[in-house]
């Protein structure tokens, strides 16, 4: 379910903006995470103008309006501030003209401002809105952060996903992002944030114990507001024998999650097996994988060598 | 009354990792003890740690023994994936 809106209010909260007027007003919905930089529109070209994204206001917009007189300038700003316009965001610590102080108080629209440069604070807002707004999925599971690594626990109810979580977080090996249900949503083209919903965040219910506060309990070091998810490891009852696990760690089997692929672990659970080491050993595995070690090519290329002096003395038996 | 069958390794890579892990995924399937002998050494065939650790090349000549209740239906499996996979005559 994708957020329609996020508020001017938690646009300031997340990017660090400052509030130059309109403090009222900051409850405005921002519905897109383009951003326009209004640089043509100065001059008077509203053709394709965009009044429904945050309007962006640098050195260029700023030295060009000096040259304008008084009334061309509040002529242009009126236009800009629309009825969708959600807040007007001067750049690097400019002055802020009293004809856009105007405009904006008239249309009742905020304005902010940051020391920051343009494209440092485009930067930040584009990856702020385009996270709030992107589409989420949400997927049952529990994503924990293991070593740094978001590790997405799957399988069926009951199988015993939170347990292995817990016991990893009491460990101190793991931070828990969310239990149950991870909303999860695509960051860029191939990374995937998952979060919990707000009602969840930081709990955990444990079967025959109820539910509890993580970072009550354990502490703040036990839990993340969200995390990439990087590495799915899907718990399965099947017998070892009845299913072929992969035995090597090279099937290349993945889950996909909003068009991203992530490397998918079956891992089977067994009693007398730890879930959690097991988990463990994985997210490490797949660090040093990423890393550039190899294990099975190693152990590879020792199989080649042992092969070799097997057929030498065979040769010298014959 | 144990099962043996000598089988002779055709396959130019020999039993390397993957074909391995088809053999022990074969031999996984019944409760039969399930063994592979190779100049002198046993190895559980259900453990894929132990079968890569022989290096078996190709050439070589290797014997498999299955012994349990279904003892017979796992030698055909394990026949089955020698010959599907072109390891071994």
């Amino acid at each position: 379910m994708p957020k329609t809106s996020v508020t001017v209010k938690q646009l300031v909260e997340n990017t660090r903006l400052e509030i130059v007027s309109g403090k009222e007003y900051l409850e405005r919905e921002i519905t897109t995470s383009d951003i326009s930089r209004p640089g043509l529109e100065m001059t008077g070209y509203f053709n394709y103008y965009a009044p429904e994204r945050v309007q962006l206001l640098g050195i260029t917009e700023t030295s060009f309006s000096e040259r304008m007189r008084h009334d061309e300038l509040l002529m242009v700003y009126r236009r800009m501030a629309c009825d969708t316009t959600p807040a007007f965001v001067v750049s690097t610590g400019l002055d802020i003209s009293e004809e856009l102080k105007q405009a904006a108080a008239e249309a009742h629209i905020p304005i902010l401002t940051s020391s920051l440069t343009s494209s440092r604070i485009l930067s930040n807002m584009t990856y702020y809105l385009g996270g709030q707004l992107a589409p989420r999925e949400s997927v049952h599971g529990v994503l924990i952060d293991v070593h740094g690594l978001g590790v997405l626990l799957t399988g069926d109810a009951g199988i015993g996903k939170t347990e292995a979580a817990l016991e990893l977080i009491q460990q101190g090996k793991a931070r828990l992002v969310a239990d149950d249900r991870v909303d999860i949503y695509q960051q860029d083209e191939e990374r995937l944030i998952g979060e919990p919903s707000e009602v969840l965040r930081n709990m955990m219910e444990i079967r025959g114990v109820g539910i509890i506060d993580v970072q009550q309990v354990y502490g703040a070091m036990s839990i993340r507001s969200h995390s990439t998810v990087s590495l799915n490891i899907h718990l399965s009852n099947a017998r070892i024998g009845e299913k072929n696990f992969d035995r090597l760690g090279n099937d290349g089997d993945t889950l996909e999650i909003s068009g991203v692929k992530i490397p998918k672990m079956v891992v089977p659970v067994t009693p007398g097996r730890n879930t959690a080491s097991v988990i463990d050993a994985a997210a490490l595995k797949n660090r040093t994988q990423n890393m550039g070690f190899d294990a099975l090519t190693t152990l590879e290329n020792r199989m080649t060598e042992e092969m070799e002096k097997n057929a030498a003395l065979n040769g010298e038996n014959a | 009354m144990a099962q043996s069958k000598d089988f002779h390794i055709i396959a130019e890579t020999g039993i390397h990792a993957r074909p391995a892990t088809l053999l022990v995924q074969a031999a996984s399937k019944f409760v039969s003890d399930v063994t592979l002998s190779y100049q002198g050494k046993d190895v559980n065939l259900k453990s894929i740690m132990g079968v890569m650790s022989l290096g078996v090349g190709q050439g070589s000549d290797v014997t498999i023994k299955t012994e349990g209740e279904d003892e017979e239906a796992a030698m055909t499996a394990i026949v089955e994936a020698m010959s599907s996979e072109g390891l071994a005559k």
